[in-house]
This record gives structure tokens, sequence and C-alpha cells, in this order.
């Protein structure tokens, strides 16, 4: 088989049996990929092959669909995807594979690497196909301070990306052949979940996918702070994080925690309130198309990094912001 | 019960940006002056982790490993110091080459050389280069099971039953010994130094491992290297300058940047 028609395998995570945003944003950059390599792109999903969603994933991208419904509910996330990527990937000699850089996505890309004996980049921001058809990635590192691009030069060569870094595509009628695989693995299932809690959270979207995210920090003053946070989220429909200080100090849950070693945010604004701007932080926001700061303090790092700044008491800011915000967009 | 905990000296990831190079031709970065190294906050979670075994009952046999240069005893007398009852350095010149997926295999030999390995314990990414490969990788060379991002753990008989968080919650799961577990920011505070263990850290054991006795051979380390290369390394460009809306009382203020934010299409 030429190099130079490498498929492009996407493991299509879903959420209640519908593909997460991050599965589509992976299928349409594999569509660019594979028009560089010539390969097809292939999508690979652990739900059963009904019509409507092999046609939902067709749409957006997909030319073939790989499908296996696993029956052992209890088995750990990673271990129902081991054995069927590895079948599939089998099938595709020289294929690439894109996973989202999730909790499912970040274990699971390395070990399937592993296991192919091929090689992973992970939390990559950019992806792009060299001549030679080896993929070529852009990523974060020392804590968002540098920038670091890698040629994986093995296949199977695997990456998981991060929300928000590409578009999905506008919906386009596509013929897609669905190939349904049979899973004849499930006895070797050792891991369990044995029982699972759902963050009773506030309705708000999700950090990593958010369009809008509001931020508190040291500077807020106290977990009442964040109840004012939160009407103006509530207000603009955005989701609430903390940085490590805030998360530290109980006034926020430790998984709202927005950093190097938290969640990574990509939204559209970000309204960062008083939070001094600590690299280990700005790791987590730097990818925000706009950062909106308020800091009382004119001299906080913060500003260094933000698009918008307002020096000020963010108590009397805050509903200030609320009031115009509502206004006139409602 | 022995546990391995994996640990990685690194540059204090607390440095500030305005101190941070690095040297695009060589694609590394430049230590800064009269800084000292540091262990990788996420493992020394994982330290932590162990510890709190060992302090509900457990009886652990814990052994720090790392894989460095000849300082990096430091790194292990750290994890000596906190509680660990024996060390592993992994040690040879150009190891610093090797990928994750060969400082993971290397790792592996020298812990198999060293007792059955019951559980490995590993941060969920070193904080220089990000990429949390070496604790997955870990697993698949030792054909074992892995639970990732570990909040909180604990064992029932040959069981590591672990409470993991998730993109949105946290999941509860079980998986036999022997089994490999990373761990997440979560966990929560690694704790400091005893001064009981300070005091004994120079007595208990520690073993240096030379690439030739684990099998890393120029081979080795030269295919380790190929499996990617690293083009670019940069600190990327500040873009603009921050827009600062200062004037007025709050509510001209947030009126300004309300109409601003819109124009922007931020909204």
């Amino acid at each position: 088989m030429s190099s130079s028609t490498k498929d492009i395998v996407v493991v299509v995570e879903s959420a209640d049996g519908v593909p997460t945003g991050l599965s589509l944003e992976l299928l349409a950059l594999a569509r660019q990929l594979a028009g560089r390599t010539g390969g097809a792109v292939c999508a690979v999903t652990l739900e059963s092959s009904d019509a409507a969603r092999a046609e939902m994933l067709a749409t957006q991208g997909a030319d073939r669909i790989f499908c296996a419904v696993h029956t052992h509910e209890q088995a750990y996330e990673a271990e129902r995807w081991l054995p069927l990527l590895s079948e599939v990937i089998g099938r595709l000699p020289g294929a690439h594979v894109l996973l989202g850089h999730t909790a499912l996505g970040a274990e699971l890309g390395p070990r399937l690497a592993l296991r192919l004996d091929g090689t992973v980049a992970t939390a990559c921001e950019r992806v792009e196909i060299d001549d030679a058809a080896n993929l070529v990635i852009q990523r974060q590192c020392f804590g968002g301070k540098a920038r670091e691009v890698i040629t994986l030069c093995k296949s199977p060569s695997v990456a998981t990306v991060r929300a928000r870094m590409y578009e999905p595509l506008a919906p386009a009628p596509r013929q897609a052949q669905v190939v349904t695989v049979a899973l004849t693995s499930e006895s070797q299932i050792r891991t369990r979940v044995i029982d699972r809690a759902v963050e009773a959270q506030t309705k708000g979207p999700r950090l990593e996918t958010a369009k809008i995210v509001v931020g508190g920090g040291r500077g807020v003053g106290g977990p009442e702070g964040f109840r004012v946070l939160e009407r103006l989220a509530e207000a603009v429909g955005a989701a609430v994080g903390a940085s490590r200080v805030a998360c530290d100090l109980g006034w926020c849950p430790p998984s709202r925690q927005i950093g190097l070693s938290g969640r990574t945010i990509s939204p559209d604004l970000y309204i960062a309130v008083g939070i001094s701007g600590a690299s280990q932080h700005m790791a987590g926001c730097g990818k925000a198309r706009a950062i909106l700061a308020i800091n009382s303090d004119p001299e906080a790092a913060i500003f260094k990094d933000a698009t918008f700044g307002i020096v000020g008491d963010y108590q009397q800011i805050v509903p200030a912001l609320i009031e115009q915000l509502t206004r006139a967009s409602g | 019960m022995n546990i391995f905990v994996c640990i990685k000296e690194i540059q204090n990831p607390e440095l500030s940006s305005e101190v941070f190079r690095v040297d695009e031709e060589r694609k590394q970065v430049v230590p800064v002056p009269g800084m000292s190294l540091v262990s990788n906050p996420f493992d020394e979670q994982a330290m932590e982790a162990a510890l709190r075994l060992r302090d509900a009952g457990i009886e652990v046999n814990i052994t720090a490993v790392t894989l460095g240069p000849k300082s990096a005893q430091a790194a292990l007398k750290r994890a000596l110091s906190m509680g660990a009852d024996s060390g592993i350095l992994v040690s040879e010149d150009g190891l610093d080459t090797l990928d994750a997926v060969g400082v993971a295999t290397a790792l592996c030999r020298a812990m198999e050389r060293s007792g059955p390995v019951d559980l490995v314990l590993a941060g969920r990414q070193g904080a220089d280069w990000d990429a949390g490969i070496v604790g997955c990788a870990i697993a698949e060379i030792l054909r074992i099971p892995m639970i990732s991002f570990a909040k909180s753990l604990r064992i029932d008989s040959s069981n590591v039953i672990v409470e993991r968080v998730l993109d949105q919650g946290f999941e509860t799961v079980q998986a036999p010994l022997p089994c490999v577990v990373t761990i997440a920011n979560e966990l929560g505070e690694p704790r400091k130094a005893s001064l009981r263990e300070t005091m004994r850290a120079a007595k208990k054991p520690t073993v240096v491992y030379d690439g030739a006795t684990l099998g890393v051979t120029s081979d080795f380390v030269r295919q380790s290297a190929a499996r990617r290369a690293r083009q670019r390394l940069f600190i990327p460009a500040k873009e603009g300058t921050c827009e600062m809306f200062t004037n007025g009382s709050a509510q001209d203020i947030a009126g300004r940047v309300a109409a601003r934010l819109r124009e922007a299409k931020c909204l």
C-alpha cells in the first residue's frame, strides 16, 4: 500500500448516544488530513450502527464507519476501546489516528500507540500532514510557556487533540460504508467501573467546550464572591472556573480548576476576575480567543495576556456588566 | 506489597515566564543559572498516594524510581525523606534523547529487576513536556491494567479501587493487582519531608542501573529517538496589547466593555 493513501481514523466519543462536539471537530480535521493523504476518513464508534447515527457521522465527514456494541456494561472505557481500535487499525495499514484529549483520550491514545507499536503525541493544538504523509503536530509544553512542533515518524501515529481547535464541518450529504465489527475479547475485561457520579453542577455548559467562561481567583475574596460570578455566568451562558488558589482555599471545587494542573479551556471569551495571571493558570486558558481581565491591581500579570482590561472592584463592575450584557442582548 | 513510584526531576514549573528561555537551535530548554531542579509536582502527589496507603494500614514497600543524570539522586533523596523505603536511579549518558516509550521501557526493566511489581504510581504528566505518556506506556509494556487520573485509592485484598476524575464528575473503578495508577491533581497536597524520614534517608538503600544492565543499548536509544522528531521548540509571541477601560463609573465602563465585546464578536 502506498504511503500516500494513509487513512485517518477518528475515535468518536459519544455522550448519551450522540457524538460529542469534539468528535465532530476531529472528523473535520480528519477530512483536511485525508485530503492530503488521499485516504479515507474512518470513524470508529462504540455505538450500534443505526441508520440515523451513521448518516450523522457521514454528513460530518466520515467515509467509513466502524461500529461495535460492547455489552459489558461495567467495563472501564479504555478497555472497551482498545480491542476495537486494535482490530480496526489492524485492517488499515499506515493509518493515522485522532482522539479527543479527554479523560478517555489522554489514556487511550498512548496505550493504543504502545499496543500497536506506533507513536503518539498528546494535547495537540494543530495537526498537519507533511510531504512524507507523516503527522506533524504542534502542542503546548512547559505549562504553556513554550510550544513544540513534532513529526511522528512511526505508524500508526496517534494524536490526541484538544477541544475547540477545529470547527466541525457544515453537514453535507456523503455516502458512507458501515462496517460492524464483532468483538471477541469482552471476557478480557480486567478493569471495572463500580460507581459513577456525574457532577451535580448547575445546568451551564462544560468548561472545556464553553464559548464563554467566567473564572475567579484569590481577588474574588471568598466563596460568596463566586455566587456573583455564577450570576454573571448564568446571564451570558458561561461556565464557571477558578484559579488554583481559589480551589485550594475551598471556594470552588477542584474539578473547576483552570490551569496546568486542572482543566484547559479555549472559549471565545474568558472573563478572569481577581486572577493574578500566574503562568500555571494561563497554561489552561491561553487558547481563549479573547480575555477580559477584571482586577483591582493595575500591575497584575494578567493584563499582559488579556485582550481587554478593567482595573477596579469586581463587586461593582460585575453587577454593572451583568446589566449591560443582558440588556442589549436580551 | 511492592509499590513503585515514578519520579522525574525537572526545572521548577512555577518559574516565571520572564526567566524561562529555550534554545531554538538545540530545541531544548535553557537551564536557569542558580535555580535548583525539583521533583515533578504530580509525581510528588503519586508519592503522597503511596504514603496514604501505608497510613491506611496496608503493608507496603515503597520504591522511588527515576531516570536521569547522576544528579537525579536528589529526586530519590526527596522521596526517601517523604517516606519511600528505597530508590532506583537509571542513569547513563545520552538517555535524555529517549522518547517517552523508551523511558517507560527502561523504567519497567529497572522495576522488574527489583522484585515483583504490585502497583506502579506516577503523576498524570511531567510538568515539563506535559505529555502524560510514560504512565500509560508502563501499563502496556508490563501488560497490566491501568487507571488514570486518580483522586483517591485504596486496596481491597488483591484489587485496587480508585476514585477517578472524569471530564464532568467522578467514577469509582476497580482493577486487579498488579496495576498502574496515574495520579490527578485532585488527590491533594503532598506531605513535606519529615525530620524522622530525612534522618533515615541516608541509610535507605538506593541502586543505580546503567544502560547496559537494563539492555538500554545505543541501538535502543537511537530507535527510541527516531520514533519522533522535534522540529521546533519556541516561546510564542504575545499578541497585541491589552485594551484598558479605566475612566468613569462602573456602569460607564461596563457599557463600553459590553459594546466592545459585541463589536469583537466575543459574545
